[in-house]
């Protein structure tokens, strides 16, 4: 027995269709994670909803764009996937309407609570969501876009694209687009306010700001990524159905956020990209295991990383440790 | 509240102020009014027998959801932790007793015991492995709460990882084997295995707050519940309280999980599922407030099962649970179950 035993396929990581796979899958993370930076990073509050805001958007979405599961079509994609993000910002300003009075650990319970009644919502009503059988038949349009961009590439540079390619170039642009709109709003006299609801709540109130209003702004501005990330899922999958929306969906969002670093828009693609290249490489590791034990030790990488990074390097990779502020 | 009783209105209050005072001086008996009333309403419409026989099962669903909230709530009350991998201290448990019970054909008896000690050295080793050293560092509420977050993925996926993530059983007897027996002239029919998991868990529970409302340790564990510098000034051992603490919610939650085991099939991702419930009792009960959270865990597990009395309402039932939660997070968040606190 030598070393081949415990080994790396280093040919298929190194790959192309690797790459394109771990980018397409962080891409949507990351859009989640956008949104909780906003919210965690720049405004602290804790928001532990966004699974269900994505929920919302891709359910939505679906929704307008099938007529439901045996409906035969009813809004282009292009009108339902902006009501999408409408709708779902508007719940998320309900949510936090109701929530954002309480201390930091109801408020992330209570996000928690809304996302998981939204997933339980899609899985009981049938008639309208499909229940747990899978909703399809929505990315038609969506596809004529990254088919374009694959055929382009294929026409005009010859390349044999893989599978996602189009997806990867339509959501990291969005990506790129996202955190340069947002790093710019953040050194608006609004993005300055968000910063001072965080380190000092009391003293912005003092000088006469409303800062429950801002708070609830950065709510919807998080729910907007949120949705948004659900709509990437949702093409990502081609299908949806609620098990694609649980808390953990949250959860890893976090890990990005957290391994990125807080208050560093740019972090969380970082973040994204070097966890998922993480996580994804387990595939690749020739040690004998399980594909189901693969899986876990997936979830166990995230968890690790979640524990150390907290206990010795709470602010990531780009985080400043004097931006981190919750709750307490 | 005090600013409130100098003015002059206070004096005549009219019936909707009054209505409003007591409810919010008395808010566990409008609470209990109001699932009563939700009882008499399911009653009229259907059956007191169906009302009697979901109520009783209620009871035992609710048993275990209280044994894990008194746990969680006892942590976060004491350390200010609010533990997200709580609910994966249950599904441990269980994993244990199946370990010891099945994989190893020992006497079930065995292993309950199992299960119990091995949680509560499991909750005693993340105490002084990460909680301890966390708030040594001064560590802040999300810092916590992701590591719980973390804590929570490692263990049901470690458990995965060894045990696979097909459901496994306890050794039971789980036939319909049920005593029948009679409530004010209407027969009822309890599963054998519920009857041993509703009896178990209210005794044990009974035990807990027993012991932490008339012993010294009790009373140590509620002066840190109230702050734990000013306990440490008095002179008590706060280390040694804060372990015990872990040895009490991490028992309790294996011993949660075993009566989860015994009703039903455990799978990897049990514990968590069951988590939201528990913060709805522990929440409910008012956070720190073991007693708040045994009668609120009841509570739930009843109204959880009248949900599947009406036609097609069976799938909604655990969402009772948040409604609850939610509802109590807007009207109540500093619970219906004891002293009201600023939140």
């Amino acid at each position: 027995m030598d070393l081949v035993y415990f080994a790396v396929n280093w040919e298929a990581i190194l790959s192309v269709d690797f790459l394109i796979q771990i980018m397409a899958i962080s891409g949507i993370y990351a859009v989640l994670a956008l949104g909780l930076q906003v919210n965690v990073g720049y405004t602290g509050i804790a928001n532990f909803g966004q699974a269900g805001f994505a929920a919302m958007g891709a359910y939505v979405m679906a929704v307008l764009v099938t007529g439901g599961p045996d409906g035969d079509g009813l809004l282009s994609f292009w009108i339902a996937m902006p009501v999408a993000i409408l709708v779902t910002m508007a719940f998320g300003v309900l949510v936090g309407t109701v929530s954002l009075r309480l201390r930091a650990d109801y408020f992330a319970i209570a996000t928690i609570a809304a996302a998981e009644a939204v997933r339980i919502f899609a899985q009981n009503a049938d008639s309208i969501t499909g229940g747990n059988q899978p909703l399809f038949g929505f990315d038609s349009s969506f596809e004529s876009i990254t088919e374009g961009i694959e055929d382009f590439f294929e026409s005009a540079l010859g390349w044999d694209t893989p599978l996602f390619t189009g997806f990867v170039v339509v959501i990291w642009i969005t990506l790129v687009l996202g955190a340069f709109v947002l790093s710019r709003m953040q050194r608006t006299p609004w993005g300055r306010v968000l910063r001072a609801v965080r380190e000092d709540e009391e003293a912005a109130r003092a000088l006469g700001k409303n800062t429950f209003s801002y708070k609830l702004q950065s709510l919807a501005v998080g729910s907007f990524f949120g949705a948004l990330g659900g709509g990437f899922l949702a093409m990502y999958f081609g299908v949806i159905n609620p098990n694609n929306f649980e808390p953990a969906i949250t959860f890893l969002a976090y890990g990005v956020l957290i391994l990125g670093g807080l208050a560093s828009y740019w972090g969380v693609l970082v973040g994204a990209f070097v966890l998922y290249a993480l996580i994804e490489s387990t595939r690749y590791l020739d040690i004998g295991l399980s594909e189901a034990q693969e899986a876990s030790l997936r979830f166990m990488v995230v968890g690790l990383v979640l524990i150390l990074l907290m206990a010795f390097r709470p602010q990531g990779l780009f985080g400043k440790r004097e931006e981190m502020v919750i709750g307490d | 509240m005090e600013a409130a009783t100098l003015t002059a209105d206070d004096e005549n209050p009219t019936g909707f102020d009054r209505v409003r005072n007591f409810a919010d001086n008395h808010p566990a008996v409008v609470f209990m009014s109001i699932v009563f009333l939700v009882g008499v309403a399911l009653t009229i419409i259907f059956s007191l027998r169906e009302v009697a026989q979901t109520g009783l099962n209620g009871l035992s669903t609710g048993s275990y959801v209280a044994m894990g909230a008194v746990g969680l709530t006892l942590v976060y009350g004491i350390l200010k932790l609010t533990n997200f991998a709580h609910g994966d201290l249950l599904t441990f448990g269980a994993y244990m007793a199946f370990v010891v019970s099945v994989s190893w054909d020992g006497p079930l008896l065995l292993g309950i015991l199992a299960a119990i000690v091995m949680t509560a050295l499991l909750g005693l080793f993340f105490e002084l492995t990460m909680w301890g050293p966390m708030r040594a560092k001064g560590a802040g509420f999300l810092q916590l709460v992701l590591m719980s977050i973390g804590l929570a993925f490692v263990i049901r996926s470690s458990i995965q990882f060894v045990a696979g993530g097909d459901p496994v059983f306890l050794d039971v007897d789980r036939s319909s084997a049920s005593t029948p027996f009679d409530f004010i002239g209407i027969d009822l029919r309890l599963r054998n295995v519920l009857w041993i998991s509703l009896t178990v868990g209210v005794v044990v529970l009974v035990a807990v707050g027993l012991l932490l409302q008339f012993t010294l340790l009790g009373k140590k564990m509620r002066a840190l519940s109230d702050s734990l510098d000013l306990a440490e000034t008095t002179g008590i051992n706060t280390e040694r309280i804060v372990l015990i603490t872990w040895v009490f919610a991490g028992g309790l939650a294996g011993l949660a999980g075993v009566l989860l085991g015994m009703v039903s099939q455990v799978k990897p991702e049990v514990g968590f599922e069951l988590l939201l419930p528990i913060f709805a009792a522990v929440v409910l009960g008012g956070i720190g407030n073991p007693f708040g959270a045994l009668a609120a865990g009841l509570t739930l597990g009843v109204l959880i099962e009248w949900a599947t009395i009406p036609e097609g309402l069976a799938n909604w039932k655990f969402g009772v649970g948040f409604v609850v939660l939610i509802l109590a997070l807007i009207i109540r968040p500093q619970g219906v179950f004891g002293k009201a606190k600023a939140v």
